[in-house]
């Protein structure tokens, strides 16, 4: 052993010390351990060690079906499921060259903003809540609750619900759907000033926020960081707006864009989205066309033999599929760029120079998910 | 004295911010609304899932003890799990002809993972999603289920 490291790790002469948190952290949510060397309180560097929730999902695609792979990315971003469902159907959808029917592109976008609001309410429930502000957890699950509701009532599961299929969907939605998201929408539009007034005013949760995590535009763009923790930085990176699928193209909606950068900003990408979330499902829900809610797909989906590749937007960034098929009835290979394995890397680059507090806080503002970034 | 200017102003925005979000837990303490907690234990017996709720898979029986499935195997091919097995079993029909009928549909509920791939596959609509939901039981082997009862024949379709 050199003098140095004697010196260094032994003797503890730069009083650097080495702790990991995590994988039982309550505030990573999830699995995730975080090796964070510190000298006092400072944070010096973090080193993430993932893999704790591997389960080796694309490995498994190699050995399913096409309609069999759809519950599988259930589990990989479990808030924003139904958002990888429709990513790997827009994948066969593309390869097997299906127009899929109006009525299916508008349900699956006002799916795919519900599930967004549901998401943005759990994370924010928990951002308070690692912050110190026991309160919103309670009042973000109430609120999510009216969309768990819906979706039990359509779907028959509150979270994960294998609801799309490739061509359509599994079957149609309930006779009170409609009726019960416009509910849904005017009793949220009274109770999103109440998440201002709780959190986004106190002084305390400006102290925490405020400042602290900067990630500049350049760091956000050269580490990949999507969704709203990017746009928190002034990279627009809105699938939606870029690369439209579904009826996002006939629907009017701004990509929210902060230019601090900081934890705050990130904080209102998100509650700004929540207003623009309930806009798009406004303009959608009274317009849903009739029609079938499924296109005709042969009994044994077979994708041509090539490469494809497709895009969504989740409610943490971009996730993109790509598969490479030999013309069998199961991918040769399958990859998925999931947004959190992205996000969770730049917490090295905005973490360094903070407090082991403020790790918190920046942890929550990035929004993690675990079984995501394992896959 | 700029300083302790400052400090108080801080203070005094504190305050009111403090005071703007619990007059909101306020509200709610003494006017709460909509109750929006359910009493679980003790409201077994009024609540209800919804039609489409996915608690289990079953096999609907009629009055006859009779079912639909022919014991095809679709929904054994469909699933990603293996969470189904099918045994059939070889009978003479009325016409002395051997006939595949459904000898045992078996249904590990441990392995499934309630995709609906094998309720919605099904060619003649045998499976179907229970409302069952409290599947907790202290041995593993008690989730491995039977779904056709004893006894019980194919549903022989009216020409």
């Amino acid at each position: 052993m050199s003098e140095e490291i004697i010196k260094d790790v032994i003797i503890g002469e730069n009083e650097e010390y080495i702790v990991n948190m995590g994988p039982q952290h309550p505030s990573t949510h999830g699995v995730l351990r975080l090796e964070v060397c510190l000298k006092g309180e400072t944070v010096k560097y973090l080193i993430p060690h993932i893999g704790y929730i591997h389960r080796g999902i694309e490995k498994m695609t190699e050995a399913l079906t096409y309609p069999q792979i759809i519950h599988l990315t259930d589990r990989m971003d479990y808030l924003s499921a139904h958002i990888n469902n429709e990513a790997v159907c827009l994948v066969v959808e593309d390869a097997m060259q299906i127009e899929v029917p109006e009525r299916v592109k508008y349900i699956r976008t006002i799916l795919d903003e519900l599930n967004r609001l549901a998401s943005h309410q759990l994370w924010w429930s928990a951002f308070g809540m690692d912050l110190g502000a026991l309160t919103t957890f309670f009042y973000g699950l109430r609120d999510r609750e009216y969309i768990l509701d819906i979706f039990e009532e359509s779907f028959g599961s509150r979270l994960l619900h294998s609801f799309v299929m490739p061509g359509g969907l599994m079957h149609d939605i309930h006779p009170n759907f409609q009726k019960r998201t416009k509910e849904f929408i005017t009793y949220f539009r009274k109770k999103l000033p109440e998440y201002d007034q709780l959190l986004t005013g106190n002084v305390i949760f400006h102290n925490r926020s405020k400042g602290i995590g900067y990630m500049s535009k350049e760091t956000a763009i050269g580490y990949g960081v999507t969704g709203p923790s990017g746009r928190g930085s002034g990279f627009s990176c809105d699938i939606r707006k870029i690369a439209p699928y579904g009826a996002y193209d006939k629907v009017q909606f701004n990509e929210i864009l902060e230019t601090e950068g900081d934890t705050f900003a990130r904080y209102q990408v998100r509650m700004r989205e929540m207003w623009e979330s309930l806009n798009i499902i406004e303009q959608l829900i009274d317009n849903i066309p009739e029609g079938d809610y499924t296109a005709k797909m042969k009994p044994i989906i077979k994708l041509p033999a090539g490469e494809y590749f497709r895009r969504v937007e989740t409610a943490r960034g971009e996730l993109a599929v790509y598969v490479v098929s030999d013309g069998n009835k199961s991918p040769y290979r399958m990859r998925f760029r999931t947004p959190n394995f992205s996000n969770l890397f730049v917490m090295n680059e905005i973490a360094k120079g903070c407090k082991i507090a403020d790790l918190i806080a920046i942890s929550g503002s990035l929004d993690l998910v675990i079984p995501d970034i394992d896959r | 004295m700029n300083s302790i200017a400052k400090y108080l102003s801080e203070l005094f925005k504190g305050v009111s911010t403090l005071w703007a979000g619990m007059r909101i837990t306020g509200k709610y303490f003494f006017s709460p609304g909509a109750i929006v907690t359910q009493q679980y234990p003790e409201n077994r017996k009024t609540l209800k899932m919804t039609d489409r709720f996915k608690g289990e898979v079953i096999m609907p029986h009629d009055e006859n003890n009779q079912h639909a499935c022919t014991g095809c195997g679709i929904c054994e091919m469909n699933c990603p799990n293996g969470s189904i097995e099918i045994i059939t079993d070889r009978v003479p029909n009325a016409e002395g002809k051997m006939e595949r009928v459904i000898d045992k549909h078996i249904y590990h509920l441990s392995m499934c993972t309630f995709c609906g791939l094998c309720v919605k596959t099904c060619p003649s609509d045998a499976l179907a999603f229970g409302q069952k939901f409290e599947h907790a039981v202290f041995d593993r082997n008690k989730l491995t289920k039977v779904l056709n009862q004893p006894g019980s024949k194919l549903r022989k379709e009216a020409k």
